[in-house]
């Protein structure tokens, strides 16, 4: 047995002799005649014809509902964002790599530190811009550095940032990483480099006269790769490493 | 040149957000209360050793060996 239901999108209202819409806030009703149809309650009630204006001023209970029923719509909006927000900042896969950016006014030190046997031993190394005068061709003015942070591509990245004395931040838009930097706080950047190449970045909250003058560059080479690029950064402070 | 097999400290359940500083002291704290409890040179300790090298910078934890070595040291070691 079927139930057919059917509405009909317009009433007719015998008092002023018309069709009125019953679903006035449809969006694909037709336009022409909801123009009408505002013209004509418009032009239903001139002051001569209706002097005296009904006055509303108060509904209490409405007002309070429409103020506690927006709040408990927003409230289950909230909730689960704040979850997304913070759960989207969690680490779910172990990284292979931690990498210390630590910024300086105005330069950046890098520590490898993942093999140390000793407190003191750390592939570290500074990076600073490289100044115009000494481009090469084909070198971007205020984005090369001389060191570069190298990374293996396709690799789970832990990388902790932190800096000496001012905030800062540390951005590479290729990368989808923008990162403030505190000080007194260790600040973590998970990412995983998919495809080998050069990105440059630059620090993005401003910190003395430099602050424009200092990139960052990392480059992702091949897993295999890894190893001897990270030895030949910096021989006399390599140790414990196959 | 020989595949360097990459490992780091693992992501701790009990830091899950960006701000890691209370992980590298915490993994600190560990190591140096494992001594205490293990004896020095133990190899157990050296696994808390490594997280804390790999997270902590350098100068952090040359602050803390100092600090440690006059008595100022404010964990619980």
């Amino acid at each position: 047995m079927a139930i057919r239901i059917s509405r009909r999108s317009k009433s007719y209202d015998a008092r002023n002799n018309r069709f009125t819409s019953r679903y006035l806030f449809l969006p694909h009703s037709d336009f022409g005649f909801r123009i009408t149809d505002l013209g004509s309650r418009f032009m239903a009630f001139p002051l001569s014809k209706n002097p005296i204006p009904q006055r509303i001023v108060h509904g209490t209970t409405i007002e309070i509902l429409r103020t506690i029923f927006p709040s408990i719509i927003l409230m289950f909006i909230a909730i689960p964002s704040f979850a997304l927000l913070y759960s989207m900042d969690e680490v779910v896969v172990d990284p292979a790599i931690t990498i210390k950016a630590i910024g300086h006014q105005w330069y950046r030190t890098y520590e490898y530190s993942d093999y140390n046997n000793f407190d003191e031993q750390s592939l570290t190394f500074d990076s600073y811009t490289i100044p115009e005068d000494d481009l090469e061709l084909g070198q971007s003015s205020l984005l090369e550095a001389d060191n570069r942070v190298v990374v293996p591509a396709k690799t789970h990245l832990r990388i902790i940032v932190t800096p000496t004395d001012v905030p800062h931040s540390w951005a590479v838009p290729s990368l989808g990483v923008k990162c403030d930097v505190v000080p007194g706080r260790l600040n973590q950047i998970s990412i995983s480099v998919q495809r080998e190449g050069v990105y440059y970045g630059q620090c993005s909250e401003i910190y003395g006269t430099n602050h424009a003058f200092t990139p960052i560059v990392v480059e992702a080479v091949p897993s295999k790769d890894y190893g001897s690029r990270v030895s030949n950064q910096l021989i006399p402070q390599t140790t414990g490493e196959a | 040149m020989a595949e360097i097999e990459l490992k780091t400290a693992p992501a701790d359940f009990r830091f899950p957000t960006t701000n890691q500083t209370r992980h590298c002291f915490t993994r600190y704290v560990e190591f140096h209360r494992c001594l205490a409890a293990k004896g020095d040179g133990s190899a157990e300790c050296e696994r808390f050793a490594k997280y804390y090298r790999s997270l902590c910078p350098g100068e952090w934890v040359e602050k803390w060996n100092e600090q440690r070595e006059n008595g100022t040291f404010p964990g619980p070691l």
